[in-house]
């Protein structure tokens, strides 16, 4: 196993905090490995009740504290601490200077963010929802990923762009986009999502930490998670997927919003006796095929689950990433359990189109078992 | 009972442009909002770096016509606001130009084959922005407005004794990011001048299809900047105009709009018809308005320019386009392994493997040429 923080792969429901956001409530609860993650200080305070909305909260006062660079802003991140509350409190500790409302245009904040980059700024900035990004598209896409390489590495854009994404929230349109496979298809990006508070905290200073520029994706389904733990945290770094729970029948990868997914249907499999070992990707760009491929090696079997509709979705790329480097060990076609090909539905038809427990244990009953 | 709103601080710019120098070389009696002519000394420096970047742009466009460089938009005809605008930038000031202002960048200093290296295909940008205080020559219409608007929000919040000039032109216009950057640097107040080149025609679109604004400087007013349309053509009020501009910026201030109406003599680049567009008689018209020929006259007025100035300036203009010649005519390296080298600033394993795939390509190429040698 590739895990490098050493920490036994487990969930505890013992960490399962009921008094969860209603608009969560489905999927609540469940704490990871990595909430049992290395402890970053000596001087760490004693282990409490953090939601993933705290833990982002914490990163970010914490990267404000260490580094007079970092700047905050973006809609409604000021006065109001944010739509979904990750900056609360923020502008009143740090200023008006250092955390700000911006006028509401996702392409200004963006392509201002890379002037202030430029001027040796680190902006952590928001867009407020993932529909809502696609306005800096352009600027993301032309100018974020790109100017590294157009100046041959003299202007760096340390921009970290926190995307709340995907579903499951009971949101109107334009509120449950899971828009991943636009930016990691997008050289130049790094893409980070991680799905429960520990890796939110760790990945989002590191991600600010970072010279490249980082797409920090928030899965908005998990940002009322809890767990116990001490913060600072320093979790499994950036870059590097996690076993997060061992099997030996098949491996199931999961990110963001469907790691709650896929250890349910570990918990589900093994009651009818399949082994299932669940990866968290945690970095979606770059790709850890060293800890990936070492899973799917053992399991010879696996599936990917994502929110995104499946034609040309992230998925996609790793079953083929996967099959090119492992096809001689594989015993069966690598799977994807997605989203379908329809634009995200109304709440009251969510349900059908997230991918389920059902139907990822339905998924890998398809194999023929017998090879 | 009323709402309680401002009812003052709104202006709207003169209508006349503003000009020290008509198209005759005599001086105008046009109102100039308070601005002043620059000195002769300024001046003639003015009409040394015009009659320069006017000859480079003929040779570039030349050389891009024999197939040296892949593509060119040339700013013929639009070398007062080029010149004039860069000129009047401290060296802590930063210039964010578009892909037209290859005239801007030699002003400010920038090496002729470090400018060229994107249209002869060298690579994307081959100058150092930190070493010229100037951005990347951006190609996606009006992005770099925020670019400009952004990097002097952080020369703001630092306290930085710096502002940021950025171009853009009559099409750009039309999209949303600069829309997004003068609200952005007004809300902000940022030590920003938007040069707005006017010269009448995005590639082939006239501009009375681009907007039903009386004029383009107008839109200052709608977002609490000053805006201010110069002629385009006169360097000084060019000059003028910038200078006060980026010193209001610097004194905290915060953003203008300047619209320079200008005319550009050359097609959009080398691969497009302008005579499907626009008639011979339009551009010969526009020539009476010429930036260089007015100055001339108007310095020789003056006493600052003789037949031997002249002469000299024609001179080192000539030097300047053997040197151009010479750099295009030298074949640039390019190292294909170079491909990898900047695209992140933390080593990927994924891209070193595909490193690895070029690397034995090109072995196997330079063992099939030893081969054959």
């Amino acid at each position: 196993m590739s895990v490098e923080t050493g920490t036994t792969p487990t969930t505890d429901p013992t960490a399962v905090n009921d008094e969860t956001g209603s608009a969560a409530s489905a999927n609540d609860g469940a704490s990871t490995a990595t909430a049992n993650g290395t402890a970053a200080s000596d001087a760490a305070p004693a282990p409490s009740s953090v939601t993933m909305t705290k833990a982002l909260n914490q990163a970010l006062r914490d990267s404000l504290a260490d580094d007079d660079t970092v700047l905050v802003f973006g809609e409604d991140v000021g006065r109001l601490g944010g739509v979904f509350r990750v900056t609360e409190g923020l502008r009143a500790e740090f200023g008006s200077n250092r955390v700000w409302d911006s006028p509401l245009a996702e392409s200004g904040i963006i392509g201002t963010a890379i002037g202030m980059a430029m001027n040796g700024m680190r902006p952590v900035v928001e867009m407020q929802f993932d529909a809502y990004a696609y306005p800096a598209f352009e600027q993301i896409v032309s100018h974020v990923a790109k100017m590294r390489n157009r100046t041959k590495g003299r202007v760096s854009l340390p921009i970290t762009i926190r995307i709340p994404y995907a579903g499951d929230i009971g949101g109107v349109e334009h509120h449950s986009d899971s828009s991943e496979a636009y930016w990691t298809s997008t050289p130049g990006l790094t893409v980070v999502t991680p799905s429960n508070p520990a890796d939110a905290y760790s990945l989002l200073r590191e991600s600010i930490a970072s010279d490249d520029p980082v797409v920090f994706m928030e899965p908005k389904s998990r940002y009322w998670m809890k767990e116990t733990l001490s913060l600072p945290v320093t979790t499994a770094p950036m870059n590097r997927a996690q076993v997060i729970r061992e099997g030996t029948d098949v491996t199931l990868l999961a990110y963001g919003p469907t790691v709650r997914t896929a250890l349910d249907s570990a918990e589900a499999g093994a009651e009818h006796g399949l082994s299932i070992e669940v990866i968290d990707l945690r970095t979606l760009s770059p790709f850890d095929d060293e800890t990936v491929s070492e899973s799917v090696r053992k399991t010879s079997r696996a599936a990917i689950i994502h929110e995104a509709a499946q034609f040309g979705g992230y998925g996609a790329e790793v079953a083929a990433r996967l099959t090119e480097r492992n096809f001689t060990y594989l015993s069966a076609p690598i799977l994807r359990v997605a989203g379908f090909d329809v634009p995200y539905p109304s709440p009251k038809l969510e349900e059908f189109y997230l991918p389920t427990v059902e139907r990822v244990l339905d998924a890998l009953e398809s194999w023929d078992w017998e090879l | 009972m009323t709402i309680d709103v401002p009812t003052t601080g709104r202006s709207l710019p003169q209508l006349q442009p503003i000009s020290f120098i008509g198209a005759d070389g005599r001086l105008t009696d046009t109102p100039t909002e308070g601005l002043r002519i620059p000195s002769d000394a300024t001046l003639t420096g003015l009409y040394r770096q015009m009659v320069l970047v006017r000859r480079f742009e003929a040779q570039v466009t030349h050389l891009t016509r024999q197939g040296r460089l892949a593509t060119y938009p040339s700013a013929a005809g639009q070398e007062a606001a080029e010149v004039g605008a860069t000129t009047a930038l401290a060296p802590n000031d930063w210039l964010f130009p578009t892909y037209r202002d290859s005239a801007a960048l030699l002003t400010r200093g920038v090496p002729v084959a470090e400018i060229l290296a994107a249209f002869r295909g060298d690579w994307h940008c081959g100058f150092d922005p930190h070493e010229y205080h100037a951005s990347p020559a951006a190609t996606p219409l009006a992005t770099q407005t925020l670019h400009a608007t952004g990097f002097a929000m952080a020369a703001k919040l630092k306290g930085e004794d710096a502002a940021t000039l950025t171009f853009l032109g009559d099409g750009a216009s039309s999209e949303g990011d600069t829309h997004e950057a003068f609200n952005f640097a007004s809300v902000w107040q940022t030590p920003t001048v938007f040069v707005l080149q006017n010269n009448q025609y995005a590639i082939s679109t006239p501009l009375r299809e681009q907007t039903n604004a009386t004029m383009l400087a107008d839109r200052a007013a709608g977002y609490g900047m000053p805006g201010l349309r110069v002629d385009g053509n006169d360097v000084a009020a060019v000059f003028a105009a910038v200078s006060t501009a980026l010193e209001r910026g610097r004194n905290g201030d915060g953003p203008t709009l300047i619209e320079c109406l200008t005319y550009r003599m050359e097609s959009h680049t080398n691969s497009d018809d302008p005579t499907k567009y626009r008639d011979a008689e339009e551009v010969e018209h526009w020539k009476q308005f010429d930036p260089i020929d007015r100055l001339e006259k108007y310095l020789r007025s003056t006493g600052a320019l003789d037949d031997s100035s002249v002469a000299e300036v024609a001179e080192a203009a000539e030097t300047l386009a053997a040197s151009v010649r010479d750099a295009m005519n030298q074949e640039a390296e390019v190292d294909p392994r170079e491909l990898f080298a900047h695209v992140y600033a933390t080593p990927r394993t994924g891209l070193a493997e595909q490193q690895q795939v070029l690397e034995a390509e090109l072995a196997g190429a330079e063992l099939a040429a030893a081969g054959q040698a």
